[in-house]
């Protein structure tokens, strides 16, 4: 719509056909037909025990079941509140620390060590503190998943905004931007691939986060699903649990990837 | 011959004796560098002293944040009965088995999809798909094949290494300079000659990223595994503690994994420093 009011061609009307683009994604894909059929074949032969490796068709109604009649929408939907809570309040946090940072000695000074600190340390360890802290509900879940994702955002952030072209601050402050005014106008938007960056590791790391704390300390959630599910010998059911919430983690980097594409269509003109 | 001949007055005019003199130096000022790295150890010393005082004299309840000094002697007495050495060692071994199986299956992986339209075709969107995916949900169905020993732990490490480490080698091999390519074969350089000197060395950088985003998840994925599986390692002892409420096990596990993976990620920086050291990204 924009793109036509701007008076531009639309560049989508000269790409490949429809048909051809459908062709193309099953070209594309079918590797994953071939790795269906093998997996089919392992298990229908006898090879591997029909426990090991349930036959697909076996996945997929125990799926539409969970779907359809179980908990699956229910527990999906606890454990991406909780992620989404977490990561929010990271990338709030994230972003102005980074951005204080990158402009204040002072802060940078004070941060800096502790983010030196605890970077490297690999953050499901905090499982057993958060738990210790605030037991098995919800928040502890979400402090998890705040602290595992601030970093990354702050480090994306703090690099970013070191990065600015000097000379876009000097116009800004020869315009008679104020300090705050540069930052939000400028800083912040001239930092926003690095940002937008850091902020798609924490996503990763957001989904990891959630599913294994909730395999370790939880009462529902997709994890808590896909290790009761196991414990209990369900397999079929836990394949389609586990290919579900894969799906969803790779759903939301490609959903982010488009939309951080969109925000950032500035850069490509 | 000519080229080099008026190549060595260049290399030495580098060196010209303009630069040799060192800059005058006002006497008994302090440099920026010097404070800045006080600060920060400041800072620290200041957030370890509030931690152990407010511990102590009770402004911070002393079971949610037990003394450092108590964390400390707990990790002490560990180091001595022998539970902190052969826990480390276990989540180091997991970690970096799991991350060099990874890295031995990931970089030829990566080179052939840059190489060959067959490999490529295949891997390509298994490792797309495969990329963004929170590996570690796939740990039950590890344990189911593979049993709860070290042996899924490590498949489990290896899997969650793989991608990473599959998609920096292939985005650094296939995104490669053409010229270097070329004369290397004009000076009559085989493929195999040329994976070697010129290939790997090319995307190095890259699949140093690649090695360096892994190592990282590699370890997250490790203490995920021991703390669902037990058997030992930090992750193990750690959730024990917490089952038992026991905050100054916990604690003095968060220390030990905070120390792990700040050497694991200076060695590696240091280790990448070494590789690259002809690379103009060592120079800075």
């Amino acid at each position: 719509m924009t793109d036509v009011l701007a008076g531009k061609p639309d560049r989508r009307r000269s790409g490949p056909s429809w048909s051809y683009t459908v062709v193309n994604t099953a070209l594309r894909f079918s590797p994953l037909l071939l790795l269906a059929l093998g997996w089919e074949f392992l298990g229908l032969s006898g090879l591997v025990s029909q426990q090991m490796l349930p036959g697909l068709g076996d996945i997929f109604s125990a799926f539409s079941a969970m779907l359809f009649g179980g908990d699956l929408l229910y527990n999906t939907a606890r454990s991406i509140s909780r992620a989404a809570t977490g990561l929010g309040a990271a990338v709030v946090v994230g972003v102005a620390a980074g951005l204080l940072m990158a402009s204040f000695r002072t802060v940078r000074l004070l941060i800096n060590p502790i983010v030196q600190i605890f970077y490297p340390m690999p953050k499901s360890a905090l499982i057993p503190v958060v738990m210790i802290w605030l037991g098995l509900g919800d928040s502890s879940k979400i402090l998890l998943i705040f602290l595992g994702c601030l970093l990354p955002v702050v480090v994306g952030t703090y690099n970013g905004a070191r990065g600015v072209n000097p000379f876009l601050l000097w116009s800004a402050a020869s315009l008679g931007a104020s300090r705050f005014e540069v930052l939000r106008e400028v800083v912040l938007r001239a930092a926003m691939p690095d940002i937008l960056n850091g902020c798609r590791t924490a996503l990763a790391f957001s989904f990891i986060l959630m599913v294994s704390s909730e395999f370790v300390i939880a009462t529902d959630g997709v994890g808590f699903m896909i290790s009761s599910l196991g414990d209990g010998g369900q397999y079929p059911a836990m394949f389609a649990a586990i290919f579900f919430v894969a799906g969803i983690g790779f759903a939301a980097d490609r959903l982010y990837a488009m939309l951080s594409r969109r925000v950032l269509r500035w850069r490509e003109a | 011959m000519m080229n080099m001949a008026e190549a060595r007055p260049l290399a030495d005019a580098r060196k010209s004796p303009v630069q040799k003199v060192p800059a005058p130096r006002p006497a008994r000022s302090i440099s920026p560098q010097v404070v800045d790295v006080g600060v920060q150890v400041a800072v620290v010393v200041v957030l370890a002293g509030i931690w152990e005082f407010g511990a102590r004299f009770g402004a911070l309840n002393p079971f949610l944040l037990p003394p450092l000094s108590v964390v400390l002697g707990r990790i002490w007495e560990d180091v001595l009965a022998g539970t902190v050495p052969v826990d480390l060692g276990l989540t180091l071994y997991r970690a970096l088995t799991g991350f060099a199986i990874g890295a031995v299956i990931g970089i030829p992986v990566g080179i052939l999809m840059a190489r060959s339209a067959v490999v490529r075709w295949f891997f390509d969107p298994l490792v797309s798909i495969g990329f963004p995916m929170p590996k570690i949900a796939f740990l039950p169905i590890f344990i189911l094949w593979f049993d709860i020993y070290d042996t899924s732990k490590i498949i489990m490490v290896a899997f969650s290494c793989f991608f990473p480490i599959v998609a920096a080698t292939y985005a650094g091999c296939s995104s490669l300079d053409k010229w270097p390519i070329w004369s290397a074969r004009s000076f009559g350089a085989r493929e195999r000659d040329l994976l070697w000197e010129v290939y790997l060395p090319m995307a190095m950088p890259q699949i140093l990223t690649g090695l360096q985003v892994a190592l990282p998840v590699g370890m997250i994925t490790t203490v995920v595994t021991e703390m669902l599986m037990g058997g030992r390692g930090v992750g193990g002892a750690m959730i024990m503690a917490g089952r038992f409420a026991d905050s100054v096990g916990v604690f003095a596990g968060i220390v030990q994994i905070i120390l792990l993976g700040f050497v694991v990620v200076k060695s590696v920086e240091f280790i990448r420093r070494r590789i690259l050291i002809w690379h103009p990204e060592s120079r800075r």
